[in-house]
């Protein structure tokens, strides 16, 4: 890969993605929002019975209806093949691209917009997934961004539509609208008090989908879950948005109401957790990725119970993304081995909290509203 | 995933053999595609006959109701309906017309709902009928009303008036 290839690369990863950036409402809790739609162009089969030169053919017509959409004036377009494997895991790690576009075998590529908060895949299980993301819980915001970019793009590409089912799709699953709106939320006082299975149970029978981030399986990494609606049927992108939003709200006050009954009943054994959470990251030697997320959780907790001394939100968010493999390898110049990507790792997580101590903490972070 | 026949070249060409009443799905490269005879390389057209022999194949093998609907065939790319449900996957657009006895129920159990009340594209194609073209500048009108962009609004309102005139001028056209 030359240095010209990667250059455009080494700025992204330079800085944390600007979508985490701990603004937006309940921040504290809410840590991120994204709206994805998915299109396919009428006349080509789906990416996965397309031929190569019919993908190509894609990402050419894409990358013409690019130029015209003032949304993606100016960006990033990155093919997938032409990237290294460490490359293409970065953009995974930073949520813009699929583990099915990150194989890097076919022809496929993402676009970027400045700030990451809009990005399109290209030739993923649909021909394009556009993707719109914000920090916080903005749930219009983030649909508002995508369906300004997909009229644009609507303009002069051919999407796949029927009167009578909508957008054409891949899997039916997604036939419809081809939306999938989703919050990436941070519950660890209902985990704490074992309420979750309740929650996570109600959640489910409102026909909304949840799931912990990070683990594949039942075990849940840093009390993060990503709740997202279901269906793309029967309802416009505006309900299912608002449905999405109205659930999510009562989960937040749910959440609210918990971390009160923590902070009132148990005090010192939560400001316990959170300072020795806090400890561990500043002072550790090496350390997993997976226990990067599980202290974190704790420090957030604390960051948004409004405990003075912690670091910033944003710096939490921040090392949610950094610590992660392909990050650290690509930060330090090429292939680690297990153990040496633990003590990079923490030596990384040891610089940040103390280049952030001292510092004034970012405004609106210190309360829960 | 790696031609079947060569196994050194990434496959391209795919498609579902049905012989002695199996089916069996082959995946192999433009190059074997092209030396066996399979497929001329890059003559979709050549592909489409090959559909046709495999629809004519199947015809002529179908014996019950369950094969028969196992055996619908997507006219454009050639997926055939219990291909689909192996995968989960349709191949492409014009499957939606080929199975949609089929995919019906199915998107009924999915959605729970099987009519799209959502947005249509910004560029009317094939599929999208006046009434649903005038249903989108109304919702996007009152989306800009909602934002304050009154330029778009007015813009937009002078799409609708245009539309409507035409509309009226056609009926008269109609109705002598």
């Amino acid at each position: 890969m030359s240095d010209e290839r990667s250059a455009p690369l080494d700025d992204l990863i330079a800085r944390p993605s600007p979508w985490l950036d701990g603004t937006g409402p309940k921040a504290d809790l809410v840590v991120s929002t994204r709206v994805r739609l998915a299109r396919n162009l009428r006349h080509v089969p789906f990416t996965h019975r397309a031929r190569d030169e019919q993908l190509q053919g894609v990402i050419a017509s894409v990358t013409n209806a690019l130029h015209r959409a003032p949304s993606f004036a100016s960006g990033l377009m990155l093919r997938m093949n032409e990237m290294s494997t460490v490359d293409r895991q970065v953009l995974v790690e930073r949520h813009l691209v699929s583990h099915e576009l990150g194989d890097g075998a076919r022809p496929r590529g993402i676009f970027i917009a400045p700030g990451e908060r809009l990005s399109l895949m290209i030739n993923e299980e649909d021909h394009l997934r556009l993707q719109a993301m914000a920090s916080g819980f903005q749930p219009a915001e983030a649909w508002a961004a995508a369906d300004r970019g997909d009229d644009e793009l609507g303009q002069s590409l051919d999407f796949a539509f029927s009167d009578e089912i909508g957008y054409l799709t891949s899997c039916p699953t997604n036939t419809g609208t081809g939306l999938r709106a989703s919050v990436l939320i941070h519950l660890p006082a209902l985990v704490l008090l074992q309420e979750i299975q309740k929650v996570l149970k109600s959640i489910m029978q409102v026909g909304l989908n949840v799931r912990g981030l990070y683990g594949e399986h039942s075990d849940v990494m840093g009390n993060l879950f990503q709740v997202s609606n279901q269906t793309t049927l029967g309802q416009s992108e505006r309900e299912s948005i608002e449905s999405l939003e109205r659930v999510a709200r009562q989960v937040i006050d749910t959440e609210e109401r918990a971390r009160e009954r923590l902070i009132r009943d148990a005090r010192v054994q939560t400001e316990d957790k959170v300072w020795r959470a806090y400890g561990m990251l500043r002072y550790c030697r090496q350390i997993s990725a997976q226990e990067v997320i599980n202290l974190c959780s704790a420090v957030r907790l604390g960051v948004s119970l409004g405990i003075p001394g912690l670091c910033p939100l944003e710096i939490v968010n921040e090392l949610l993304v950094l610590t992660q493999p392909a990050h650290l390898q690509r930060a330090n110049g090429g292939e680690l081995s297990l153990p040496e990507r633990n003590v990079y790792r923490a030596r990384l997580v040891r610089e940040r909290l103390a280049a952030a101590e001292g510092a004034p903490p970012a405004p609106g972070t210190a309360s829960t509203s | 995933m790696l031609c079947q026949i060569c196994g050194k070249n990434q496959a391209t060409v795919h498609f579902t053999e049905i012989h002695d009443n199996k089916m069996s799905e082959i995946h192999v490269c433009e190059r074997c595609a092209e030396e066996k005879g399979l497929q001329q390389a890059s003559q979709a057209k050549q592909k489409f006959d090959l559909a046709d022999k495999i629809a004519e194949m199947v015809d002529s093998v179908t014996t019950t109701e369950e094969e028969r609907v196992g055996h619908v065939q997507c006219p454009r790319c050639g997926l055939l309906y219990s291909a689909f449900k192996g995968t989960g996957r349709l191949g492409c657009a014009e499957c939606y017309q080929a199975f949609q006895f089929q995919l019906r129920p199915l998107l009924r159990r999915i959605h729970g709902d099987t009519r799209h009340r959502g947005k249509a594209p910004a560029r009317d194609g094939e599929g999208v009928s006046r009434s649903r073209q005038m249903q989108r500048l109304h919702d996007e009108l009152q989306r800009a009303v909602e934002r304050e962009e009154f330029e778009r609004a007015a813009e937009l309102r002078d799409e609708i008036q245009t539309l409507e005139r035409e509309d009226r001028a056609q009926a008269r056209v109609e109705k002598p």
